[in-house]
């Protein structure tokens, strides 16, 4: 993964950064993080309806989606044209500003019949690495309270494969899709959008 | 992992600047005042400093002085336009603000004494600061369309300051018959918004092909090209027949004579630099400058905005007073509430370093404009800024516009929908949450 190789970089840099942006060049983390919120929300905390929020986001996956959305290695209306303009430096910052917010799950409408199901799909073939029911992601992504046409159109993306997705995750989508078809992904979503504050 | 690597380097080194970025972020402990600030005009620049001044340091006094008890945004007004979302949904008042500590007063700005750093108000109020910060957007140059000055502008609105106008327009709209034509003169050359009276065209287009289908928009511009030029008028070809016979948008450059000259209030004509037009819904969008405010404190220079340093944002003709937004010249950076809320955001956090005897943090600016074609079919354009000689760049790879439909899905275009109404939630929301 990109994040191993820039994060070695980077732990060399972090002194010498440091002392330097004191004269110039490097913006600090919250300078960076702030100028992302009228998109995402203050401190990375979304409103919705579609964009996704990123504050609580895992410091590792961070710097990968980043990486991929810079190498257009990753799907997005606008992230590619964003994540350019930033360095390697800039984006480890980041990674550090964004994953020491306090995440808050977006509060939406969802449907209530399914939400059992989900929960248990979810347990069955999702936990392992977007743990406690999607609330927390050591290096992968939260999903309990992001916005729901952002789960639906990153699972759309991972299925027609224009999304890279992780090989264990796919065989887990798989198994999900055999299982219960579109209506199993369905109620996976709104299990995700059911834990909103 | 990383962090625990800064956080270590932070404790075991503690410089200056190390420590100031660590209190930037976490909000310094309130202890004696550390100064007052001033802020003239609540709107998204004002707004957003005032917030990100109190959560930098909330031992400093902010007052925020704005006239309207309520405030609209201009963002997403097109689509009070068409019918796309209601009035109310665009209006915010300052509680969100006194929750941050921020005092808030109703009144209106008279004039900035620089010298004995006091503000003035219609009120009689006086108001002494340590710094001021001044963003009260545009002010409108009357004299440049013969007939058309601010009286009759509340019946030919030009809605470029959302709110009542805005409703005007829309009701205007809701009462011409089917078969009319809505004119729109957009305005030279720099102003508010560049994309927007193209979007405006976009939203009452979709209005009259839903409900008014043999109506026409007429576009009469003194221009010969717009924002996102291509991708506006390759919408109207797909969605709005432009360029046929029956188009539902026209266009008239300003080399085929789209200038406006003046205006016949009564019979709602334009006359432009050729032929006239003469409108059903006449929308009439002047020439800009700087706010009044700006002129009258002396912050403006021939061009009529005000130049300022574009490290602190503080102006060039005056030192304590700040000037961001709509009103400031911060070329490459349009006017725009995505580029507003990004400097208010850089101006808070050098005020803040000033007031506390450390020199101002290196900027990091980023600036979006979505523009909503029809329910489907978003583009946007998208840069990034840094800071470097004294002056603001683009950095060079960044940003740029949505693809066109060769090289995009209308799928993808749709998401852009909702990602613009989800910037307008979420930048609503950090500027008065
Ligand atoms: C139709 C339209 C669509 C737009 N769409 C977008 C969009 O999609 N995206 C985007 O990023 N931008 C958009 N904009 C632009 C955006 O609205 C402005 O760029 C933004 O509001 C600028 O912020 P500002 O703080 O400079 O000015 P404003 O937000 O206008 O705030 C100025 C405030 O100062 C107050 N004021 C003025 N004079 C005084 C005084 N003397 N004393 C006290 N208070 C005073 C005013 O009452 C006002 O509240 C759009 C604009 C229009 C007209
Ligand atoms: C103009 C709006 C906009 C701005 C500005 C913006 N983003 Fe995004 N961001 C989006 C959208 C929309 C998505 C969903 C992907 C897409 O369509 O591009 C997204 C996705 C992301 C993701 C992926 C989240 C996930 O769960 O996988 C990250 C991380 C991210 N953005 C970080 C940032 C950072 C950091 C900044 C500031 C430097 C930023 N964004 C600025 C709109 C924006
Ligand atoms: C083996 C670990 C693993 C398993 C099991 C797994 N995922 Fe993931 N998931 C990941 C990783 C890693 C990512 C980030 C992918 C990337 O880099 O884009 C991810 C991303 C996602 C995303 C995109 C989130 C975003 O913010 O863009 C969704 C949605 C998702 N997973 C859903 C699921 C569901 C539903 C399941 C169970 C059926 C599941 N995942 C099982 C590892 C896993």
């Amino acid at each position: 993964m990109k994040y191993k190789k820039v994060m070695q970089g980077a732990l060399v840099l972090t002194g010498f950064a440091f002392g330097a942006s004191a004269l110039a060049a490097t913006p600090s983390a919250s300078m960076l993080g702030n100028s992302c919120a009228g998109c995402h929300g203050p401190n990375g905390n979304t409103q919705g309806p579609a964009t996704p929020g990123i504050a609580g986001i895992s410091a590792e996956y961070f710097v990968d989606v980043m990486l991929d959305y810079k190498a257009d290695e990753r799907p997005g209306t606008i992230m590619n044209r964003i994540a350019k303009g930033y360095s390697d430096e800039e984006i480890e910052l980041m990674a550090g500003y964004f994953s020491e917010q306090k995440y808050i799950p977006l509060t939406q409408e969802f449907d209530a019949s399914v939400v059992r199901l989900g929960d248990m799909l979810h347990d069955r073939s999702c936990e392992k690495c977007h743990e406690d029911g999607g609330k927390f992601a050591e290096d992968s992504a939260i999903l309990a309270g992001q916005p729901k046409p952002y789960l639906k159109w990153s699972l759309a993306d991972f299925r027609e494969g224009v999304r890279e997705m992780p090989k264990k995750m796919k065989r887990r989508m798989d198994e999900v899709h055999k299982a219960k078809g579109d209506d199993g992904l369905n109620a996976l979503v709104e299990y995700y959008a059911s834990q909103g504050k | 992992m990383a962090n625990f690597t800064r956080r270590d380097f932070l404790k075991v080194t503690g410089t200056a600047a190390a420590a100031s970025s660590l209190t930037l972020a976490a909000g310094r402990a309130s202890a004696a005042p550390k100064g007052k600030v001033v802020i003239v005009g609540g709107g998204i620049g004002g707004a957003t400093t005032a917030r990100y001044m109190r959560m930098a340091d909330p031992s400093i006094e902010v007052t925020v002085i704005e006239p309207n008890e309520h405030y609209h945004t201009c963002f997403m007004s097109n689509e009070v336009l068409s019918g796309e979302r209601d009035i109310g949904s665009i209006r915010f008042d300052y509680g969100g603000l006194k929750g941050h500590g921020v005092n808030v007063v109703q009144d209106y700005v008279t004039g900035i004494d620089a010298e004995k750093k006091v503000v003035k108000t219609r009120g009689g109020q006086s108001f002494q600061y340590d710094r001021c910060v001044v963003s009260p957007g545009v002010d409108f140059r009357w004299d440049t369309i013969g007939g058309y000055d601010k009286n009759v502008a509340e019946q030919i609105p030009h809605a470029w300051k959302a709110g009542p106008q805005t409703v005007t327009l829309r009701k205007q709209l809701e009462a011409m018959d089917d078969g009319g034509t809505v004119v729109i003169a957009p305005p030279p050359n720099p102003f508010r918004c560049p994309p927007g009276p193209y979007e405006r065209a976009s939203q009452i287009a979709w209005y009259l092909k839903n409900h008014k289908p043999k109506s026409k928009v007429l576009i009469v511009d003194p221009k010969d090209k717009f924002s996102k030029f291509g991708l506006f008028t390759a919408g109207w070809k797909k969605h709005y027949g432009y360029g046929s016979d029956n188009a539902l948008i026209e266009w008239v450059s300003g080399a085929d004579g789209g200038k406006a000259e003046s205006v016949d209030a009564k019979s709602k004509t334009l006359q432009a630099a050729v032929e006239s037009f003469k409108a059903d819904v006449l929308n009439v969008i002047p020439a800009q400058k700087a706010g009044k405010i700006a002129f009258d404190a002396g912050l403006t220079d021939d061009s009529g905005w005000c130049p300022v340093n574009l490290k602190t944002f503080e102006s060039k003709q005056h030192s304590n007073i700040h000037v961001i937004g709509d009103a400031a010249i911060m070329s490459p950076m349009p006017k725009s509430g995505y580029s507003a809320n990004s400097q208010a955001k850089v101006c808070a956090a050098a005020v803040v370093a000033l007031l506390n005897g450390d020199s101002a943090p290196q900027p990091s600016l980023v600036n979006t404009c979505y523009s909503i074609i029809t329910p489907e079919d978003g583009i946007s354009v998208a840069m990034v800024y840094g800071y470097a000689d004294g002056k603001i760049n683009k950095v060079a790879g960044s940003g740029g516009l949505t693809p066109g439909y060769d090289d995009t899905t209308m799928e993808m275009r749709k998401r852009e929908v909702a990602f613009a109404h989800s910037w307008f939630n979420n930048i609503t929301h950090d500027v008065f949450g």
